[in-house]
């Protein structure tokens, strides 16, 4: 309905300009609809040349706008804050391979100083056990040389006290025998006795 | 005064608000004209100021722009390519030029630009024109194969030819009668309920305790609208990124 009303106006443009302006203006104070002495707005050729111009200057310009002023900021933030974040994110990533590279030399530092550690120790250990080796065999040897000596003085004094102890008995067997039987017996014979004795 | 009120075409009706008549032709700056102003200098002003800072991290405001610029890109891109980002600048005047002509609208006594066939039909028109100049432009003749899809049998091909025709010419048509239609309805129907609301209350406690129902289908119908004016806005910005890949790529 409103479609064929609007088409039927079509045919008189230029009448119907001045008559719709008109209606625009007065009916806003009279209770009839709209509908009933007029086409319907959107269907309203005579409102078309005028709405087009506008939404051609309009957007004409908001396209320029938006074009040249608008868009290219809005990239260009957009960008910049994209290379900002890979450029973070290398940096992170460069950092993070040097930690690690510090990481892994000093793990390789401290199992070297481990391994260094523990030959010295090693070492250290080896050298004093041989220090107390060569100490012990010195010690040992000096008292063996000690022992041998005493022994051998003890031999030397125990066959000179032996000795002593022959005339000794001799001497005295001698002085018994003379006391006892007041004969001297000879020194040959008591040398015999005492020996078959002392043996 | 009360009819006024409850009709609900009066607010598609257009005022002169300065006449101007150039050989026989109306050009008056009217209430549609003030209101297109109005959608340029919101949007423009809203994009221009909120980025004004370029802050690396982005305020709400700043964000805002940003995802309806990468919104916009990444609609484009999906559908054309990437040789598609020359009409950038296009579709997102479109997107934004649409979305904030629904979304003034929807503001009390506010009149919608886009609920007027001709402002609708100009876009669309628009769109249309780019595709079909720079098709030619760029493919010659070629770009008529987007009338003869592959792997369609001989005897097929005058009606295949002949439906895709028709659905090529319609494109302006179902383009711009779809956002005019939806924003023309939604607000007819705000209207009418809002209109209810106010008789029914004029007829005292009865009528207002009435009242209510038709209240709360205004409130939940403005909502739905929101939600309409978000989503022409984008079906307006998506179809022309389809329409200007049959531009780019004019092969099925």
């Amino acid at each position: 309905m409103f479609v064929t009303s609007a088409f039927a106006q079509e045919s008189a443009p230029s009448a119907d300009t001045s008559h719709a302006a008109t209606e625009g203006d007065t009916h806003s104070g009279t209770s009839v609809p709209a509908e009933a002495h007029g086409t319907f707005p959107p269907f309203d050729p005579a409102t078309f040349p005028s709405q087009l111009l506008w939404l051609a200057i309009t957007f004409g310009l908001f396209y320029l706008f938006l074009k040249r002023v608008v868009m290219p900021r809005v990239g260009g933030i957009i960008d910049v804050r994209n290379d900002r974040i890979t450029q973070d994110l290398d940096q992170a990533a460069r950092l993070k391979g040097e930690a690690d590279a510090a990481v892994a030399a000093y793990e390789q530092e401290l199992a070297e100083a481990k391994t260094k550690a523990n030959a010295i120790g090693q070492q250290a250990n080896d050298a004093a056990k041989a220090e107390a080796d060569t100490a012990r065999k010195k010690v040992e040897a000096a008292l063996d040389a000690k022992l041998g000596e005493a022994e051998a003085r003890i031999s030397s004094i125990k066959a000179n006290a032996m000795k002593e102890v022959g005339s000794i008995a001799e001497d005295t067997a001698s002085a018994i025998v003379e006391a006892l039987v007041g004969g001297k017996a000879s020194k040959a014979e008591i040398a015999a006795a005492v020996k078959s004795v002392a043996r | 005064m009360a009819a006024d009120k409850v009709d609900p075409i009066h607010q598609f009706h257009i005022n002169k608000l300065i006449p101007i008549d150039i050989g026989g032709y109306d050009l008056s700056f009217t209430n549609s004209a003030l209101f297109m102003v109005a959608t340029v200098i919101v949007a423009a002003g809203f994009l221009f100021l909120t980025t004004s800072s370029r802050s690396l991290v982005p305020g709400r405001l700043q964000s805002v722009s940003e995802m309806a610029y990468e919104f916009v890109g990444n609609m484009l891109r999906d559908a054309a390519g990437t040789q598609g980002m020359k009409f950038f600048p296009l579709v997102f005047s479109l997107f934004m030029f649409v979305l904030v002509a629904n979304l003034l609208g929807l503001f009390p006594y506010f009149f919608t630009v886009t609920s007027h066939i001709i402002v609708t039909f100009g876009l669309a028109v628009l769109v249309i024109a780019t595709v079909v100049v720079y098709g030619f432009m760029k493919h010659g003749l070629g770009f008529l194969k987007l009338f003869v899809p592959h792997g369609v049998p001989v005897f097929l091909l005058p009606l295949v030819v002949l439906i895709e025709v028709i659905s090529f010419v319609s494109r302006p048509v179902s383009l711009s009668v779809r956002l005019f239609a939806n924003m023309l309805a939604g607000h007819i129907t705000l209207k009418v309920f809002s209109g209810f609301v106010v008789s029914l209350s004029a007829l005292g406690a009865v009528g207002v305790a009435g009242s209510i129902l038709p209240l709360a289908m205004a409130v939940a119908l403005t909502a739905l609208e929101l939600l309409v004016a978000f989503l022409q806005a984008y079906v307006f910005a998506v179809l022309t990124c389809m329409y200007l890949n049959d531009a780019l790529h004019p092969g099925h």
